[in-house]
């Protein structure tokens, strides 16, 4: 897609360096993207080409930034400046149509400007903020956690500190000169190992020794008197704030409460870092165009009817609960034992249950207690041993919701006897639905979720098994072994993209799986006996799995990696780490209980 | 007073006349049930609750009673965290918005004998909804295993069956002996027990309880009805108050009601009922 540029002459005949790709000739909604510091519109440039084969997008070199001229005077890099010069670039882009807005750190401290001041009234279709608040926003998010001084505000007032070390240093005098002394010439170096951005030819442009020096006259101008005499700033403008969670600068948690100030807003947290349109120009293109086409008339995507503050999060959720953008949750197994019981625990505070069982009536029955509890809910059919059809509820969630937020592989059969009179259909049998049922779960949903880069949750129900031999359930204990160490080795894998996945170790809990489980090398009649005496056994043990699911739920809230639940598995637990010796001497007692009532 | 000269003892098929008895005492506790969920607002306690039952029955003439009446609210109708039977008499809990309540009271009306339980909710409950349209299930459950001739214990397990398929916890389990189910009689006139109660429970009424259960024992019958080993043979014939009761998260449903058990059958006395004119209502079959 080839570009245009052309210069606009801004505010105070500041002339401005303006790339165009596309024209308004065919109806193409304007898409603006304003740049931050110490960038210039070069680094927007990987997500305007994206955009450019479906809109008119519109990219500049602020003031005092790569190819526009530079006023002198540091008052002349007052935001009410920067404004006029972005009304100028959107009255010469698209005079008779309002523009998208896109801003990235100073360039969405700036579009904050735009969007709640009178200046550009009626010329702002929609606002996306790769997220840095306006400075009168984050004056009020700090006052507001003065007033209230806990222990969880305290810590969010500190790591936001923490990320503006560099503002107080701007402040100091010769904070312009040392990025003419030799920080410009390393900065390419810098951003790459920090922030993991790869220089290119363009980018960071060869005049960042004196884009940076110039502009900490914008930290100058505006930080003191914005932050000591802030003014309410709404805006009706709606808004799309994409928050990234990894950010050196900006805090997420600065963008808590923004619905105060624009009340027509959608929120996203990516896992990323602070050069977001430089590190995923494909997620930012794609979040960009969602939302302009969704305030041109199109219907809201998937991530964005999940994104949207308000309406969805007011089900009794309290907006500082970590469970809050966990909202899409599949079960497998979820018709009954653990499975349902998490499902519902999930659907209580009001999270959108996938229920998924291989018994059609048990999950039409946990959606349907699911929706008493005032869940959206929906029941599938899927054996989690087969493949297709885990990749047609995979597909079908995405679908339907986008990559969901807690994936719960919990669907699993007994099988006890020994070794030697378990046979290969046995094996298979229970292979494909303990080990296969958790790799398809983990593996599909687990690239959904890396995909979106908002983080997410598999959580893996293993059992106490997995560290407790025994010579009355290897075929169990081997799958249940394996689903720990996947988990083990998938929770290393994903750390990196902010997913968690967590394995959960159940005791002897009372579900219908002691009767259900299949004991081999004995008589229907003893199989009977058994069941009956393990379904005893579980009821006198009297672990429910109402237990186990709130286990599950603290595990995602705390991101617990292995839980045991129960003291049996507690115990287990620490004895084969205390003692391996100890439990292989306890592997050898056949475990199964023999009496019967 | 009229009706039959003779009582009648457990093990009999009741009299018609006997029916129209156990029906009018069931009407009536119903009706005060429904009489007092209707004045139930933001606020009431359990307490205040049972009272007004007491008043409202005594007002229609009501001196004995199988036991006092029970008003249990909130998760309390799930009997959440009862480790002790006096957990089952009421509080000063107050009533709010949302929250389910069970109304329970066994007037002795004539001599005839009521038990029933009146479960609602003050505004709504979805959760309270689920149960209550699900317990229609239990109540066919019941009288069709009965009639099959099932006996206690497989009865008490088809219901468990149906709960653990459900998803619910049995309540009922929580009972005093874990019944789901006793017996009732026409009360002999005895003046010396009449209106006298130990422990909310009617001393008359509880006298020829354990009296039945002390015989009834060695022949794996009960007038307590559960899943123990006294509850091998199927229901005695006579009037069974039967009240399956649900819990689920911090919800508690149940209805209790008279059946009858005859020689060759069973059917609940009555229909018109508080809660099987709501299943109508909502289109429940």
């Amino acid at each position: 897609m080839t570009n245009n540029e052309r210069m606009v002459t801004g505010d105070g005949d500041v002339e401005l360096a303006v790339t165009e790709w596309g024209s308004v000739g065919d109806g193409r909604p304007t898409i603006v993207v304003v740049h931050g510091y110490p960038d210039t519109s070069a680094m927007w440039h990987p997500v305007a080409e994206r955009l450019a084969p479906r809109y008119h997008v519109v990219a500049y070199d602020v003031r005092g930034a790569g190819a526009s001229t530079a006023p002198r005077a540091t008052s002349d890099y007052a935001l009410r400046h920067l404004v006029e010069d972005l009304a100028a670039v959107a009255d010469a882009t698209s005079p008779d149509r309002p523009i998208h807005l896109v801003g990235h750190d100073w360039g969405s401290i700036q579009g904050w400007e735009a969007v709640s001041t009178d200046r550009m009234a009626g010329r702002i279709a929609s606002y996306t903020s790769i997220f840095a608040p306006g400075l009168d926003h984050a004056a009020a998010w700090a006052a507001t956690r003065w007033r209230h001084p806990t222990p969880h505000h305290l810590r969010q007032l500190a790591g936001q500190q923490v990320r503006s070390w560099y503002v107080v240093a701007f402040h100091l005098p010769g904070a312009g000169a040392l990025w003419k002394t030799g920080l410009g010439r390393r900065w390419p170096q810098i951003q790459q190992k920090v922030e993991r951005v790869a220089p290119t030819d363009s980018y960071p442009a060869a005049t960042i020794g004196a884009d940076g020096a110039r502009g900490v006259a914008l930290y100058r101008a505006n930080f003191r008197a914005r932050l000591t005499h802030p003014h309410p700033r709404p805006t009706t403008v709606p808004v799309q704030a994409i928050v990234p969670t990894e950010d050196h600068f900006v805090s997420p948690a600065l963008s808590e409460g923004l619905e105060r100030w624009a009340p027509n807003l959608w929120r996203t947290e990516v896992v990323a870092g602070h050069w977001l349109p430089r590190t995923h120009p494909d997620l930012v293109a794609r979040y960009v165009s969602e939302f302009v086409d969704h305030v041109e008339g199109a219907p809201e995507s998937p991530r964005l009817q999940r994104s949207r503050v308000g309406v969805s999060d007011c089900r009794g959720v309290h907006a500082d609960n970590p469970t809050r953008l966990q909202r899409v949750v599949v079960v497998t197994g979820a018709g009954g034992g653990i499975g349902r019981a998490t499902a519902l625990a999930f659907a209580a505070p009001g999270a959108t249950i996938v229920a998924a069982d291989i018994d059609p009536v048990a999950a039409a029955r946990t959606a349907t207690m699911a929706t008493a509890l005032g869940a959206e809910s929906h029941a599938r059919t899927v054996d989690v041993a087969d493949a297709e059809a885990m990749e047609a509820l995979a597909k079908w969630v995405e679908h339907t919701f986008g990559a969901p937020d807690v994936v719960v592989n919990n669907a699993g059969i007994g099988l006890a006897g020994p070794l030697l009179d378990t046979t290969v259909d046995d094996w298979e049998r229970i292979l494909g639905v303990n080990l296969w049922g958790v790799i398809h779960g983990s593996r599909l949903f687990g690239r959904q979720m890396a995909e979106r880069r908002q983080g997410g949750h598999i959580v893996n129900v293993a059992s106490a098994a997995a560290f407790t031999p025994s010579r009355a359930y290897p075929a169990y204990a081997t799958t249940k072994s394996a689903v720990l160490m996947l988990t083990e080795c998938l929770r290393g894998e994903l750390a990196g993209v902010g997913i968690g996945v967590h394995a959960i170790c159940p005791g002897l809990v009372d579900t219908a799986i002691s009767t259900s489980t299949r004991h081999v090398g004995v008589s229907d009649d003893e199989q009977a006996r058994r069941r009956r005496a393990a379904a005893r056994l579980y009821r006198r043990r009297g672990l429910t799995a109402d237990e186990v699911a709130a286990a599950i739920l603290k595990a995602v809230a705390e991101g617990q990696a292995v839980v045991p639940v129960g003291i049996e598995a507690r115990f287990g637990r620490a004895l084969s780490r205390l003692s391996p010796a100890a439990n292989r001497r306890l592997a050898r007692i056949d475990l199964i209980p023999r009496f019967s009532s | 007073m009229t009706g039959p000269a003779a009582t009648r003892s457990a093990g009999e098929a009741p009299a018609t006349v006997d029916l129209d008895g156990f029906r009018a005492a069931q009407q009536l506790a119903f009706a005060c049930a429904e009489a007092v969920a209707a004045t139930l607002e933001p606020g009431v306690t359990e307490r205040q609750a049972a009272a007004a039952m007491r008043r409202w029955l005594r007002d229609q003439g009501v001196e004995e009673w199988f036991h006092l009446p029970f008003a249990w609210f909130g998760d309390r109708t799930a009997f959440r965290g009862f480790h002790s039977p006096h957990q089952f008499f009421p509080t000063g809990r107050p009533l709010a918005e949302g929250m389910p309540y069970i109304l329970d009271c066994a007037p002795v009306v004539n001599g005839y004998t009521a038990d029933i339980g009146f479960t609602g909710c003050l505004g709504d409950n979805a959760a309270l909804d689920l149960v209550l349209d699900d317990l229609l299930g239990y109540r066919d459950v019941i009288v069709t295993a009965v009639r099959s001739g099932a006996s206690q214990g497989d009865v008490y397990r088809a219901v468990d069956a149906l709960a653990a398929r459900q998803g619910y916890d049995v309540r009922h389990r929580a009972y005093p002996f874990r019944v789901i189910a006793h017996q009732v009689t026409r009360q002999p006139t005895d003046a010396s027990a009449r209106g006298r109660t130990v422990l909310g429970f009617g001393v008359a009424g509880t006298a020829t309880l354990m009296r039945t259960a002390a015989v009834g024992a060695r022949a794996g019958r009960s007038p307590l009805w559960n899943r123990g080993h006294f509850s091998t043979q199927p229901p005695q014939p006579g009037m069974w108050a039967v009240e399956p009761h649900l819990g689920w998260r911090g919800v508690g449903a149940k209805f209790e009601e008279l059946l009858v058990v005859t020689g060759d059958g069973a059917y609940w006395l009555d229909d018109d009922l508080p809660h099987v004119r709501r299943w109508k209502e909502r289109g429940i079959e």
